[in-house]
């Protein structure tokens, strides 16, 4: 890349030490952006949503989440340590993973389950396609679907009640269990905004993900794409919902307040590395996840839809990416289309 | 039109780009000097797109100011010209910066005729008739174009007199004037058009009648207010239309000054000329009105010295064939602290290898960078954030061309249109995990075609 300069090189001061001229192709200077401050974006986004948690479910909240971030770095400094490589913890990237996956736990559930989890997403989700910006499935989603399965006991939906909780709040179902199994009082759509019911320590307030959602946007570390066509075709579909069974006590607001939308909306379907990359395919790729996670909250028997709904539209992000090329500047549109085809 | 195009009009810009930090205050408000005439020249014989010069002089011969020392037959092709008056030497060859390795012409200096002040008010200062240019027929102006060598200055480096000749079936309506300078640190442009706003109002009144064009637009970066003022008023009473277009990179390149200015797209693979628009630089506007208006040839550019590695930044009046290492004495010397010098900006400009290389008609500024200026860290892996992708001016989607162009598919690089970029860098600069995005595309452009 360099080379010391052979020729004489004027110099400002007659004693000054001759400079090094270094030769490389431009540009030259580049944006002080690195991948590392977008991860801090990405933590700092979560803030919020981590307060919420904390003032909500107090301890429970520091030790999950905690438990969950320890747990992805030393799983990707053990799986990089394996695969021979240094651990690249300086990206904050799995820093992140854990973040995201503790905040998608229930309060209740135990040690153990954030550890597996972590080394789930880290492992399977991440390591396993060959690290960061690699991997097709959104890691902290794969460990929480593996969890959620594998430990269906403990992360039910009985999971989140506790008769003898420690805290007001999860004494009552979370308020999607309600709805599926008429389990209690739908609550309000007041306490849904500001986060004072049961569910994961992550989703329970829509305010949070709002404020957070907002600051990653204007940052750039999130595609306002995904959120906002997220959004909308979940309100759509929820609406659609609600022409064709109107006694449902989930209107359109309590779909988009309640469970993990908005939390997922905002932090987990727009994960840069498993979503589209160019805006027309963000929002097809934002509106696929939105229409699937009510299908699946009215349809399945699960009362939340988000980590399948993710999942799912990962596999299909290289497909979008193929089919949503953007024109480029002063191509025909006809043309573009048909390279698409025939690609 | 469409609505993208609308809404592109009516905030004078196109879409997407990127805002770098322009840097232009080390030497804007330097007034152009004059540099002494050097000891010797050397003056390559290929500075544009197209064939190179055969030289037409014989070593030892005598030459005087403007004399032609090259040229050729070809019709993409355009003389050089004496930019000192002295003693030819024997042909040898030199690295330009582009990497491009051509004959050279050395020239002794003599006696010169014309120097300092004298020489300042013969290129820009002094009176720009424009009644004149009434009288002028077509044709002339376009053989006086040919004649006095004239290339794109503002780094196309394209024949000009091609560009000017009227064609029946691509008609010009609109002749655009590029005042917009949108590389960092570059100010030559913008003292141009400060110091010598008559002459560039003159050239493309000239280069309007030469193609039989109906419109003329002035259009220049809304952060240079003293030159859009400047040529406002040496424009007022004439045909010439002065437009603030917004600061963003890379305003200054053709197609994205087409857009912001008429509001039209310029066809994928098409010139300016497909929508009826033709677009020159100021300084080779100004350089047209001197060709034809006092018969004088291209000897001499305005180059902008800066960077914080240079001691004095300044902008400077060069004959052509000057050596870097002169350029850099004249600004004070190269700092300590200095780790690259740059023919051109810091977007698209040439690394230097050896500061022996000669300044061609294309060479706007010298960039001197320091250590602190490049602070790239290590390349990581891409984390598809897509940011390549949301400033691309062309649409494209950076980040696929790459890494089809580092695999060598050449078919995956078709079909992401990777002949449609035009390499400006928006993408490398934005990039978080510093993968050399532009450059891997420019890498791959050239294999493809040897390939």
């Amino acid at each position: 890349m360099s080379k010391p300069e052979k020729l004489p090189i004027p110099l400002a001061e007659p004693e000054a030490e001759v400079p090094r001229i270094h030769v490389a192709p431009g540009p030259h200077i580049s944006a002080p952006v690195t991948t590392w401050r977008m991860m801090v974006d990405v933590a700092l986004g979560l803030l919020p949503v981590l307060l919420a948690a904390v003032w909500f479910f107090r301890w429970h909240a520091v030790l999950q989440v905690a438990v969950c971030a320890l747990g992805c770095t030393a799983a990707e400094a053990v799986f990089a340590r394996l695969r021979g490589r240094r651990a690249p913890l300086a990206d904050g990237s799995a820093l992140v993973t854990g973040l995201i996956l503790g905040l998608s736990l229930p309060w209740s559930a135990p040690v153990y389950v954030g550890v597996v989890g972590s080394f789930v997403a880290i492992g399977v989700g991440k390591a396993a396609f060959g690290g960061l910006g690699q991997n097709i499935f959104n890691p902290a989603m794969v460990g929480r679907a593996f969890v959620m399965i594998s430990f269906a006991s403990v992360l039910g939906a009985t999971a989140y009640v506790s008769p003898e909780g420690p805290l007001d709040i999860v004494t009552q179902a979370t308020p999607l269990t309600v709805a599926k199994e008429a389990a209690g009082e739908m609550p309000g759509l007041w306490p849904l905004f500001v986060g004072s019911v049961n569910g994961s320590l992550g989703e329970t307030s829509a305010l949070a993900c709002l404020i957070g959602g907002l600051f990653l946007c204007l940052r750039r570390a999130a595609a306002w794409q995904i959120p906002a066509s997220m959004i909308v075709s979940a309100a759509a579909v929820a609406g659609l919902a609600n022409l064709v069974n109107p006694e449902t006590p989930l209107t359109v607001l309590h779909h988009l307040a309640g469970g993990s939308l908005l939390f997922g909306a905002v932090f987990i379907a727009t994960d840069p590395v498993t979503s589209p990359l160019a805006p027309k395919g963000r929002a097809v790729f934002g509106a696929g996840v939105g229409a699937l996670v009510i299908f699946i909250r009215l349809f399945s028997n699960y009362p939340e839809g988000v980590v399948f709904a993710v999942l799912l539209m990962n596999a299909t992000v290289p497909l979008i990416n193929r089919w949503t090329i953007p024109r480029p500047f002063g191509a025909p549109k006809k043309a573009t289309v048909s390279d698409g085809a025939r690609a | 039109m469409s609505l993208a195009d609308a809404v592109a009009s009516t905030r004078s810009t196109f879409r997407r780009g990127i805002h770098p930090p322009d840097e232009k205050a080390l030497a804007a408000e330097s007034p152009i000097e004059v540099l002494p005439t050097p000891k010797e020249i050397r003056v390559p014989l290929l500075q544009h797109l197209g064939s190179p010069c055969e030289p037409t002089v014989k070593p030892k011969q005598a030459v005087a100011l403007g004399d032609e020392v090259g040229n050729v037959e070809a019709m993409v092709s355009a003389p050089v010209h004496a930019s000192v008056a002295g003693t030819v030497g024997r042909a040898t060859v030199a690295t330009l910066p582009n990497g491009r390795h051509v004959g050279v012409l050395p020239i002794k200096a003599g006696e010169q005729e014309i120097e300092g002040r004298d020489l300042y008010q013969d290129l820009l200062g002094g009176e720009w008739p424009l009644e004149e240019i009434e009288r002028c027929e077509p044709r002339e102006i376009v053989e006086a174009v040919r004649r006095a060598g004239l290339i794109g200055m503002g780094g196309a480096a394209f024949p000009t007199h091609v560009k000017l000749t009227a064609r029946d079936d691509k008609p010009i309506d609109t002749v655009l004037v590029n005042g917009c300078e949108c590389e960092p640190y570059l100010a030559a442009d913008y003292r141009t058009m400060i110091e010598a706003p008559a002459a560039i109002v003159a050239g493309a009144l000239l280069a309007k009648r030469a193609l039989g064009a109906r419109r003329l637009v002035v259009g220049i970066e809304d952060n240079k207010p003293k030159a859009i003022q400047h040529m406002k008023t040496a424009a007022s009473g004439t045909a010439v239309e002065v437009k603030s277009v917004r600061t963003k990179y890379p305003q200054g390149a053709e197609k994205q000054l087409v857009r912001a200015v008429l509001a039209a797209t310029v066809p994928e693979g098409g010139l300016p000329l497909d929508v009826g628009a033709l677009v020159v630089n100021v300084e080779t506007a100004a350089s047209i009105a001197r060709a034809v208006l006092r018969g004088k040839p291209l000897t001499h550019r305005i180059v902008t010295v800066s960077g914080r590695g240079v001691a004095r930044p300044r902008n400077l009046v060069v004959p052509i064939g000057i050596s870097f290492s002169e350029l850099l004495a004249a600004s004070g010397g190269v700092l300590p602290g200095a780790a690259r010098i740059l023919a051109g900006g810091p977007m698209m400009g040439f690394c230097v290898g050896s500061t022996s290389a000669p300044v061609t008609k294309g060479t706007g500024a010298v960039t001197v960078l320091t250590h602190a200026d490049l602070q790239r860290a290590r390349e990581t892996a891409c984390v598809r954030c897509g940011r390549c992708v949301d400033v691309c001016p062309l649409s494209l989607v950076p980040t696929r061309i790459a890494i089809a162009a580092r695999h060598k598919d050449w078919d995956l690089a078709r079909r992401y249109h990777i002949k449609t970029c035009m390499e400006c860098g928006c993408c490398a600069w934005v990039c978080p995990a510093q993968i050399p995005l532009v450059q891997l595309i420019r890498m791959g452009k050239a294999e493809m075609a040897t390939a």
